[in-house]
């Protein structure tokens, strides 16, 4: 077993050629759902299959992949496609947004600011943002092609009447380059403005669903609103207690059985970079003086 | 103002021209000819298989003809050929300018999403972006079809067949369409319930100048609403004319069946 | 001057295609004229075919061959060849026609029903009810019923409530079919009251009336139908 038992990428060529394809006929149409032949992957839908067949498409020998899940570098589904591309492709992977070429992600956009050399894979389970309203696939791609997007502001409007906001937290509805509305995938809100006039190229990959969209670089993405109801990104009212930034997306985490949580940042890359670089928060020591003070009672 | 009126009333809005259809080697609709005016009332009458319902899915532009043609003056005046239309503007018309009331509520409606929302979809779908006025204009149009607006989020699913039926109409003509297609819009429906629906009809095509073309087995329905009745057998009008006067003094046999056939008020 | 209606040789058959297609004659020749100011009464015999004619002159029947001339607007309108709208048109804002039972609106209140020809006509509704009002007082109709819908009235009233919705408008030509077969002497008095005032104001007027009375009271001219009559 000394011949690599995988091609580059797991993927044959022929399947990364097709997948290209879509890929760039994506880029051509911004916001366009492109259909591609989806391939099984060795792992289960909704573990990010879309996700890795884009990135297996567009990995070259000397890209540095980043994998992240909800923000995290460290959970198990980022862990696996990590060591997925770092078994069949052999490409160097890291944690650090800044050094990354193609970052895949599950359900967040980093908080550091992306550069124009880079990529940003979605993962994405349902891709057709007309879906819950309109069941019928030969109906929303024909509403798709003739712009007729009154049903998106149905939604928005369900939800004012039902909770006094647009509640949407996440999966958003936006509309690319003035033409198509798309499901920027179950991304919180929060990473909307992210999106817009963005530098890297934003690539989204639905495997179960096999569609391929894609926002280019420095394209305009507008989340929908009503004039009287405008879109506003998610707000904490604390900073993070591991880094205290003030302006990045928390996780609520339990810290015990009697209510005591704390809010972190969810992307830990950030979070690490900050402490590291001197800043901290109201909690930053807490897991050692736990230690400690467990040591005293016991 | 009432010249003005007088002027538009003069010019039909829809005129369909040997309209037929076949299906195969089933002639659904032979040779069907007519014009409606703005504000008219027209009923299709028959029974079940006369050809009616295929005739009113021709005129709107849901079946393509086999032969013949419709045309339709458009907002702007000008009448254009109903094939003639790209899928687009003939989609814009249908939410716009035309309305259809289905038999099944349940097929005009969505049923999961809140009747204001329900209201609020055409206009929304014609670019209006104010919540505010939205909601102020469902909430209108709930009022006048006569449902308490404290129902306004509530899913149509737990309206009874009435008040769906009424929030149908409300959703079709929040847009001030010009021309509404009804298909047996009392059907299935209790008899008080039907006369509470067709009153409101009535008064809602009068105050709106609304042409209607309304399909019906129902001749009680035909002489409360419309103006003008087409008696349909066999795919072919057989008679047509004032409704009073094709129901007062049926001259075909068939006709003379059919009014026969009602019981006595 | 020209007749307001100008009936010129009309026929009228019946055929009865659910009895083997029976030929029922009705009337033919019928030819007679009515001015404005005048009330043309047409007797005869019951079953001579006179609320037959006066549905033709009302488009409601249609006529098998002959003219029935209206004057429409300054023009002479031929209802016998008429496009279905035109009659409507005609019906609109010429002829008014006052049947003998009210074809009862459900849920409408009768103020309503009686002003509801002014407000199709384009009068203001407050104004139409006024008017309304007016006529329903004076046909002893009390006051506590109008804001009722007159489904739920008894015969009497609800001709009473017909008869105001007949009268209230400034048509040029009204047809009466028995307006006063059910009603107390009181209320025939209103009637022919109410037949006085519209053809002071040029009304051209066509009734059938049984009540010899009423009929010496309100006519100008008899016209015997008993000639038109078909042979069988």
């Amino acid at each position: 077993m000394n011949a690599p038992a995988y091609n580059f990428a797991y993927l044959d060529e022929q399947t990364k050629r097709m997948i290209r394809r879509a890929i760039l006929k994506a880029i051509a149409i911004p916001g366009y759902q492109v259909p591609f032949a989806s391939r099984e992957m060795p792992m289960p839908y909704g573990w990010g299959t879309g996700g890795v067949q884009v990135t297996a498409a567009i990995l070259g020998p000397a890209d540095v992949l980043k994998v992240i899940d909800q923000g995290s570098d460290d959970t198990t589904n980022a862990i696996s496609i990590r060591k997925f591309f770092a078994k069949t492709a052999g490409v160097a992977t890291t944690t650090a947004t800044e050094d990354a070429t193609v970052i895949q992600t599950r359900h967040r956009i980093p908080e550091a600011t992306l550069h124009a050399d880079q990529v940003l894979v979605y993962q994405v389970p349902i891709p057709e943002p007309l879906r819950f309203l309109e069941p019928r696939e030969t109906e929303t791609r024909r509403m798709h092609a003739l712009a007729e997007y009154g049903l998106m502001h149905v939604k928005l409007y369900e939800d004012i009447a039902r909770f006094g906001h647009i509640a949407t937290a996440y999966a958003y509805p936006v509309k690319v380059n003035a033409r198509y509305v798309m499901d920027p995938s179950p991304t919180p809100k929060f990473d909307n403005p992210k999106m817009d006039n963005c530098p890297a190229l934003q690539l989204f990959g639905a495997g179960r669903e096999k569609r391929i969209y894609a926002i280019p670089p420095y394209t305009k993405v507008v989340s929908l609103d009503f004039e009287d109801h405008p879109f506003e990104p998610y707000r904490f009212n604390a900073p993070c207690a591991l880094c205290g930034a003030e302006n990045s997306y928390l996780d609520e985490i339990v810290t015990d059985d009697k209510g005591g949580r704390m809010f972190v940042c969810s992307d830990t890359d950030y979070c690490e970079s900050r402490q590291a670089a001197g800043h901290h928060g109201s909690l930053s020591a807490a897991p050692y003086k736990e230690k400690a003070q467990g040591g005293t009672n016991g | 103002m009432v010249d003005q009126a007088a002027l538009e009333n003069d010019q039909p809005l829809l005129v369909a021209t040997s309209l037929s259809k076949s299906f195969g080697r089933i002639a659904a609709c032979r040779d069907v000819s007519f014009s409606l005016y703005p504000g008219e009332v027209l009923a299709i009458v028959g029974e079940s298989g006369s050809g009616k319902s295929t005739l009113l899915q021709l005129l709107s532009g849901q079946l393509a003809a086999s032969g013949g043609h419709v045309s339709y003056r458009m907002r702007d005046g000008v009448a254009r050929d109903l094939a003639s239309l790209g899928e687009a503007e003939r989609r814009f018309l249908y939410r716009t300018d035309w309305g259809f009331v289905h038999q099944d509520p349940a097929q005009g409606l969505r049923m999961a999403v809140s009747a204001g929302a329900n209201v609020g979809e055409r206009l929304m779908a014609v670019g209006w972006n104010h919540y505010g006025r939205i909601r102020e204009t469902a909430s209108d149009w709930l009022t006048r079809v006569e449902i308490d607006t404290a129902r306004i989020d509530d899913a149509p699913r737990t309206y009874s067949g009435g008040m769906r039926q009424r929030l149908q109409i409300a959703r079709n003509l929040v847009t001030e369409p010009r021309l509404v297609f009804m298909d047996e819009p009392t059907g299935g429906l209790d008899v008080s319930v039907q006369a509470r629906l067709l009153d409101l009809l009535r008064s809602l095509v009068a105050e709106l100048n609304l042409a209607v073309i309304i399909v019906t087995h129902d001749l009680a329905v035909a002489r409360l609403l419309s103006h003008r009745v087409m008696v349909m057998k066999g795919g072919r009008v057989i008679e047509a004319g004032l409704t009073d006067q094709v129901l007062d003094d049926p001259r075909e046999p068939y006709t003379q069946l059919l009014v026969s056939s009602i019981l006595p008020p | 001057m020209t007749a307001m209606i100008d009936v010129t040789d009309a026929n009228k058959t019946f055929t009865m295609h659910l009895q083997g297609g029976i030929e029922l004659p009705v009337v033919s020749g019928v030819t007679f004229q009515v001015n404005a100011s005048e009330c043309v009464v047409l007797s005869g015999p019951s079953g001579a075919g006179k609320s037959s004619i006066l549905k033709m002159v009302f488009g409601n029947y249609r006529c098998d061959s002959g003219r029935i001339g209206i004057r429409h607007r300054g023009a002479v309108i031929d209802l016998a060849s008429a496009e279905p709208r035109q009659i409507l048109n005609v019906r609109r804002s010429t002829i008014g026609y006052v049947s003998q039972f009210l074809r009862a609106v459900p849920r409408v209140a009768t103020i309503d029903v009686v002003a509801e020809p002014l407000i199709v006509n384009g009068m203001p509704r407050t104004d139409a009810q006024q008017r309304a009002g007016n006529l329903l007082r004076r046909l002893n109709i009390p006051e506590r019923l109008w804001q009722l819908p007159p489904a739920t009235f008894s015969g009497g009233e609800q001709q009473r409530v017909n008869i105001a919705r007949g009268f209230i408008s400034d048509l040029p030509i009204l047809l009466l079919d028995e307006p006063t077969a059910s009603l107390d002497a009181a209320n025939r008095a209103v009637v022919v009251e109410l037949v006085a005032e519209k053809k002071r104001q040029g009304v051209a007027m066509v009734a059938i009336v049984h009540d010899d009375e009423i009929r010496h009271l309100i006519a100008d001219r008899i016209v015997d139908v008993t000639s038109f009559a078909a042979a069988a």
